[in-house]
């Protein structure tokens, strides 16, 4: 069977899978939509936070960036684990015990003030935001090579699927849905990687195949093999790179802290029973996680190689056109790869010198690598399953926050708080099509690779959120005065820089005239920074929280009497 | 107040942070220490194929992370039973 048909078989038997789940699983109160009733297991919880986590970014994005970037593409790997970790020990326990749905319930509660809950439910919309542009291109990529159709057709395809599958269920189907979403995903991962690397080393495991010796009796290992290759052709070397070292920490920190910062991510721990099943969903997660984010780097260095053998030929003199393997051309229709023979010499040819002749996409790398391999075609049809679900997964949570920030928190707890619960889910509802739209926009129009536009969501979360939750659970003394000041400096600062860099003045968007030379995707490092230093300095000059607010703070701190999540 | 005094508050204060702060120098030293601010030193060793820090940085990392959130987990559970703060 050819791989179109094959992956409509696949792609469409897992999507039976979910819509099943979620038609069994259909939210019934406004209760179950958001919080999914507060009884799903820790082990449930940790495989669809890890779902909800491992977006088209991770899935598709993240190993062809590594793939280009080499070392400096570990800012991804660190950053989007090493989040857990501030997440399990300084906040999910808490926040389980504070017992709120929402991020901005939390601040709106723990700051007693309506200009404070406003300020974070404008920061989560314009987080998610960012976050979803990033989704949609990932499912354009993906339906865009499997349809045969261009990119802006896949996006609007991709669009309709997500809206249409978020509306059947609320956070409870997403819950379960997500756990299947999670086996298809990292079974799609990781099923192709031990197939490349044991043809490329005759190790089984990706882990410790990348840095195994090559199959091919050289007896070469596989990343000196690709310095030497990276180098010869105007690339870094590939354990190299050559991002700033402060740039990289400053990346590499934004992406942490703005995992832990996230209100999708975070929402997730408000569902568990216990604190301490809080505290072990984040443990869970974090190892589900990891086999994907611990196979990526294996995938990005064979890949590679095997990208600049089957373009280059063995002999890096190029290969002609008319012998072009299947993937080149089969990729070319999305207009994803191009090839401008500039030396007229008929031979394809990619370097990073004035000998290039290929653009290659990198959002490609992952969905093309088992075509770059030879693989069986079953194995290709399993990639983009696993594709559309990373990015229907992702893209079902971050609606779920957009559409319940908007109805609950904006119009039902500020503008209109006589509607009644039917009009709350109507308005969850109107709020989710608008911003799949907007999201399908910057879909077509994407501002950045998938992975780099969903690190700016992360930046904007790391200025805005995490400081005033950090405050908030280990500075009870914090007043509504300065966590408002800090979350509007923060994110006010590093959404100008980005729009700055990204949109207004493109040109100037390099490490020249780049603040310390740190990037627009590590700018929310330095904007949680303004942000602690503004909210403690404004405390210096205010009065203290109140006590009943302190006595609050206290009693999250220690386990004991945390009841079912509430709305008020 | 679900402690027997406001010492035991204290003190199950005190020791929740001591073990936070302890995870939390491991994780930065793993990560920002051995994968970036160490890493030109540290990829002068090889280890099984990789240089020592580019290992850090794309695998060694992670598997530390996971370690230390079950180590959290752990201790947590065994503090909130010693000042009985657990949940039944």
């Amino acid at each position: 069977m050819d791989i179109k048909t094959l992956t409509f078989i696949v792609v469409g038997l897992t999507f039976a899978l979910y819509i099943g789940i979620a038609i069994w699983a259909r939210a019934g109160s406004t209760n179950d939509f958001y919080v999914a009733g507060g009884g799903v297991p820790p082990v449930a919880n940790g495989m669809a936070t890890a779902a909800d986590w491992m977006s088209a970014a991770s899935f598709i994005s993240m190993a062809g960036l590594i793939s280009i970037l080499g070392y400096d593409g570990s800012v991804y790997l660190m950053g989007w684990t090493g989040g857990y970790v501030l997440l399990a020990l300084c906040l999910a326990p808490y926040l389980r015990k504070f017992g709120k749905f929402t991020v901005p319930d939390f601040i709106g509660d723990r700051y007693y003030s309506q200009t404070a809950r406003t300020v974070a439910v404008i920061c989560a919309i314009l987080v998610s935001f960012t976050y979803i542009a990033g989704q949609m291109r990932g499912v354009g990529v993906v339906f865009s090579r499997f349809l045969e159709v261009d990119i802006a057709t896949g996006v609007l395809i991709g669009m309709a699927l997500v809206y249409f599958y978020t509306l059947l269920g609320g956070m409870k189907g997403i819950t379960y849905t997500q756990v299947a979403q999670y086996c298809v995903l990292a079974f799609a991962y990781t099923v192709p990687a031990v197939f490349i690397t044991m043809q490329m080393t005759g190790h089984i495991l990706p882990q410790t195949g990348f840095g195994a010796t090559l199959a091919d009796g050289s007896g070469q290992y596989l990343l000196d093999r690709l310095d030497g290759l990276s180098t010869e052709l105007g690339f870094a070397a590939y354990t190299e790179g050559t991002k700033s070292r402060l740039d990289v920490f400053a990346i590499t920190m934004a992406l942490m802290v703005g995992t832990a910062g996230l209100p999708h991510v975070i929402i997730r721990f408000f569902t568990v029973p216990k604190v301490s099943d809080a505290r072990r969903s984040g443990g869970w997660a974090l190892v589900f996680i990891a086999v994907v984010y611990t196979t990526a780097p294996a995938i990005a260095s064979i890949t590679k190689v095997n990208i600049l053998n089957t373009l280059n030929g063995p002999e890096q003199q190029g290969v002609l056109y008319e012998e072009a393997p299947s993937w080149v051309t089969n990729w070319e229709q999305t207009g994803l790869i191009r090839w401008d023979d500039h030396n007229e010499d008929g031979r394809m040819f990619f370097s990073n010198d004035e000998r290039n002749e290929m653009h290659v996409d990198a959002d490609i790398i992952v969905l093309a690598s088992p075509e770059i391999a030879n693989l069986p075609n079953w194995v290709v049809a399993l990639v983009a399953a696993g594709g559309v679900a990373a990015a229907l997964s992702t893209s079902a949570g971050l609606l779920l926050v957009i559409s319940s920030s908007v109805s609950h928190d904006l119009l039902k707890r500020t503008l209109m708080p006589d509607i009644s619960d039917r009009q709350e889910l109507l308005y969850a509802r109107i709020a989710a099509g608008v911003a799949v739209l907007i999201g399908a926009y910057f879909g077509i129009n994407p501002p950045g690779f998938v992975a780099q536009v969903v690190a700016f969501a992360f930046g904007l979360a790391a200025a805005s959120f995490f400081p005033a939750i950090i405050l908030g659970i280990f500075h009870k003394r914090m007043n509504s005065t300065g966590a408002i000041a800090g979350m509007v400096v923060g994110i006010v600062f590093t959404l100008s820089y980005i729009i700055y860099f990204r949109f207004i003045n493109p040109a100037a968007d390099n490490a020249e005239n780049w603040w310390f030379g740190i990037s627009p995707e590590g700018i929310g490092t330095v904007g949680m920074l303004l942000n602690f230093i503004v909210a403690i300095t404004v405390l210096k000059f205010t009065k203290d929280a109140p006590n009943e607010i302190q006595e609050l703070v206290e009693s999250i701190r220690y386990p004991k009497g945390s009841g079912a999540a509430t709305s008020h | 107040m679900a402690f027997e005094s406001e010492d035991h508050a204290k003190a199950y204060w005190k020791e929740n942070l001591s073990l936070m702060i302890k995870l939390l120098i491991v994780w930065f030293t793993v990560s920002f220490g051995f994968g970036i601010i160490l890493v030109d030193l540290l990829n002068q060793i090889t280890f099984f194929g990789f240089k020592l820090g580019f290992w850090f940085a794309q695998q060694g990392a992670i598997y530390t992370f996971i370690v230390l959130i079950f180590i959290y987990i752990h201790q947590m559970n065994k503090l909130d039973k010693k000042y009985k703060v657990d949940e039944e």
